[in-house]
């Protein structure tokens, strides 16, 4: 009995190069399309920031209007890129710590195609006037359904993928990314099928739900997949466990207990006792941002500083950092006194850009920097511009974040005075959301290269691994080898 | 939490709480909520389905997506209460006592009857109004309480009152925004009620509010030749720099007609008994003093 489990698990060993080769199918799709959302999000981003500096800049379509600019920036920055990068390095991780190759590649790349193809007609549909209505799921139903066939083909066979690990027990990357893809079908899909049906739910409720969808969304998913990528990552690049798996124990439990019912603000024209416990929840989730600073900081220690540390562990130390001042920010304003300044306000904004591109993506780059070259076995082809990237990014965010937060606030306090008139308040905080279009631009720039880089190592791989091949195959044969 | 089904259930039970908690109560507290008459004035529905040329508009206020610098949710921050005098009474000297007992100032008895009814506390809260209107109640005299709600909001003019979820009941899409760049339009029909005014906003933002950060929307309009017979409705006082060249004109589309048909529908000065307010009518109309 001993011996055959013995070579069963001997014979089950599959090797660290032949795992990561079994991730190349479907993370190439996921990340290379990924990339050309963030590129798409950027500059649609840019150009409706660019409209706070000329108002009747590019309206003279209806499909470039602020209206629709914004949204497919938004969406191209959650579904093009967040998530589908969530999904591929959440791939790569759950393989590698499972000691298992992937199942189904092709199929999870076939997932990654109906997901780009949902969301390319999704987009197109919000510019041609098809939005919802709803924030974070401004993707008609004609989208939504590629979008949702596509996760059920990544979500299975990830999570068919967790099964087949070695090692039973599940440490804390895989408790986060278990839940979360359980929780993304499960809020998208209630989301859309009472906001989209044939006949959808009525008055606030609809708000409501889409609250509840924006919070599990942003803080949970977003906390949980970001969060799993970032201990993995921690614990690789300083080569030691995580301080105590206890305190991580204590995150994800905040997360799911608390966040999920996060976001509903005071104001909001509901009945009292909804945006009353959303503003407990959300005031809760202190903690959760509190036990993630402790627990990275006592696994560092002085450590973080001293390492000479190589560009992935730069943008997850960023992200991580920006995960705690995120949802510091977002727990304080839910705080009544606050929230009467902050909601409405460029506040917000700041908030939710710091969360999904200062924690999210930043901590997602720093994946793909480092599986990329593993996966495909070759180097970036300018190291140097992944150093570039870093700096682009994380000056960029910081030139968004900053000045929305401060002008936010100003914003919030001329709105309590009603002797300010609203083209003098709107006014006042354009001036800090001008200052925040250098931020755009210098993100651009940052995504540009990540793009440029991985389209460079595409056509590297191609070179290297199909050409010889190709050439092979239509080479002439030399007449004498050929057997009668 | 080592093993798989456990981390499972944790997100399996946290989630259905929340999901109970804020999908499936709402929906069973508002989701049958119908038109009541609720509305503590009027004898008639609240809130009135909007007219289908609104509905109309709704669908463009959605795809443009006006609803990322304009919020529909006006907040309150507490209700005011005037205490008006309606009848002094046969024994003003007792009614000048209690007006002097709940600190509400020093009246002289004799003059008390003149110029009726009249306030006697103004912006009070609503536990000294009631101690107020009892103690006058006892000396014989009657009085009325009108409401009236405050806040940064309502002062701004944006609404007469709170919203609440009965405003929306008979809505789909459902867009309350997130976002002020702009002002709040919960009662813009109230507000602005000229249909002129808001096309020309439309078309040109600047040509009615100075230096406002409004994008302007010329695809909702269509710019023509005026020929022998110009159109009705076209954009009449557009000021120089923004009218068309001489021999045109700017011509609303459908889509203008039906956004701003949207706008005037937009109105929430009910008074409902969650959100109580006295109107501004004539001082003789009936108010909404709660049941003594």
């Amino acid at each position: 009995m001993n011996a055959t489990c013995t070579t069963s698990s001997a014979s089950d060993a599959v090797s660290t190069v032949e795992i990561d080769a079994s991730c190349r199918v479907p993370l190439f799709t996921l990340f290379v399309s990924a990339a050309v959302w963030l590129v798409v999000a950027s500059v649609f981003g840019l150009i409706a920031s660019l409209k706070f500096h000329s108002p009747n800049l590019l309206s003279g379509c209806a499909w470039l209007t602020y209206g629709r600019v914004h949204p497919v920036a938004t969406n191209a920055l959650l579904y093009g890129f967040a998530l589908q990068a969530g999904f591929g390095v959440a791939l790569w991780i759950i393989a590698r710590i499972g000691q298992t190759r992937v199942a189904q590649p092709w199929l999870i790349a076939v997932g990654g195609k109906l997901w780009n193809f949902g969301l390319l007609i999704g987009i197109l549909g919000i510019l041609g006037g098809d939005s919802t209505g709803f924030e974070n799921l401004e993707i008609p139903s004609y989208g939504v359904v590629f979008l949702f066939l596509g996760y059920l083909l990544i979500g299975f066979w990830s999570l068919v993928t967790l099964h087949r690990r070695q090692e039973r027990a599940l440490g804390p990357s895989q408790w986060f990314l278990l839940a979360a893809f359980f929780w993304f079908p499960w809020i998208y899909f209630t989301a859309n099928y009472l906001l989209l049906a044939h006949t959808p739910i009525r008055g606030v409720t609809q708000a409501i739900v889409d609250w509840w969808y924006i919070g599990n969304l942003n803080l949970v998913w977003f906390g949980l997949v970001g969060l799993a990528v970032a201990f993995y990552f921690i614990e690789q690049l300083m080569n030691r466990a995580l301080h105590s798996r206890y305190l991580a124990l204590f995150t994800f439990w905040t997360i799911l207990l608390f966040a999920s019912w996060s976001g509903i603000p005071r104001s909001a024209p509901v009945p009292a006792w909804i945006p009353a416990m959303s503003t407990v929840a959300t005031v809760l989730t202190l903690v959760t941002a509190l036990s993630v600073m402790v627990n990275i900081y006592q696994t560092c220690g002085r450590g973080c500083s001293q390492t000479e540390n190589p560009p992935p562990g730069k943008f997850i130390a960023f992200g991580t950092g920006a995960f705690v001042i995120a949802w510091l920010m977002n727990s304080i304003s839910a705080i009544p006194e606050v929230n009467a300044v902050t909601n409405f306000t460029w506040y917000t904004v700041a908030q939710w850009q710091l969360n999904v591109f200062g924690f999210f993506a930043m901590t997602m780059f720093g994946a793909i920097y480092y599986i990329v070259p593993r996966v495909t076995g070759m180097e970036w082809p300018s190291a140097k511009s992944v150093g570039r990237h870093f700096w682009l990014a994380a000056i960029g965010i910081i030139l968004i974040a900053l000045p929305l937060a401060i002008g936010g606030l100003i914003e919030g306090v001329h709105w309590r005075n009603p002797k300010l008139t609203n083209v003098d308040v709107a006014k006042n905080a354009l001036n800090f959301l001008r200052v925040s279009t250098i931020g755009e631009v210098l993100i651009l720039l940052g995504n540009v290269l990540l793009l440029g880089n991985l389209i460079g190592l595409s056509v590297r791989y191609y070179k290297i691994h199909f050409v010889p091949v190709y050439k092979d195959v239509t080479a002439k044969l030399d007449p004498a080898e050929v057997k009668p | 939490m080592r093993y798989g089904p456990i981390v499972f259930l944790a997100a399996f039970l946290t989630l259905s709480a929340s999901w109970c908690g804020f999908v499936l109560t709402p929906q069973i507290q508002l989701g049958r909520a119908v038109q009541e008459t609720n509305s503590v004035v009027k004898a008639e529905l609240y809130p009135q389905g909007r007219p289908g040329l609104a509905r109309a508009g709704l669908e463009v206020y959605r795809a443009d997506g006006c609803f990322y610098c304009h919020s529909q949710q006006v907040d309150q921050k507490k209700t005011l209460v005037d205490v008006f005098l309606t009848d002094a009474g046969k024994t003003p000297t007792a009614v000048a006592q209690a007006l002097e007992d709940a600190h509400a100032g020093t009246f002289s008895a004799p003059g008390l009857a003149a110029g009726l009814p009249k306030p006697v506390l103004r912006n009070a809260t609503m536990e000294s109004a009631s101690v107020l209107a009892s103690l006058l109640k006892k000396a014989g005299a009657t009085a009325e309480l009108h409401l009236a709600p405050a806040g940064p909001d309502i002062e701004r003019g944006w609404g007469a009152r709170r919203t609440v979820a009965q405003d929306f009941i008979s809505d789909s899409t459902v867009m309350l925004g997130s976002q002020r760049v702009g002002p709040d339009l919960a009662n813009v029909g109230a507000r602005l009620p000229d249909e002129n005014w808001q096309l020309m906003h439309l078309y040109a933002p600047r040509s009615v509010t100075k230096d406002s950060p409004m994008p302007s929307y010329p695809f909702l309009f269509e710019r023509r030749k005026t020929g022998q017979h110009p159109a009705p409705d076209a954009l009449q006082q557009l000021p120089k720099e923004f009218a068309p060249p001489a021999g045109y004109e700017i011509v609303p589309k459908p889509e203008a007609r039906a956004l701003v048909a949207y706008l005037l529908s937009l109105r929430s000065d009910t008074p409902l008994y969650e959100a109580p307010l006295t109107p501004p009518a004539p001082p003789a109309a009936a108010t909404n003093a709660p049941a003594k």
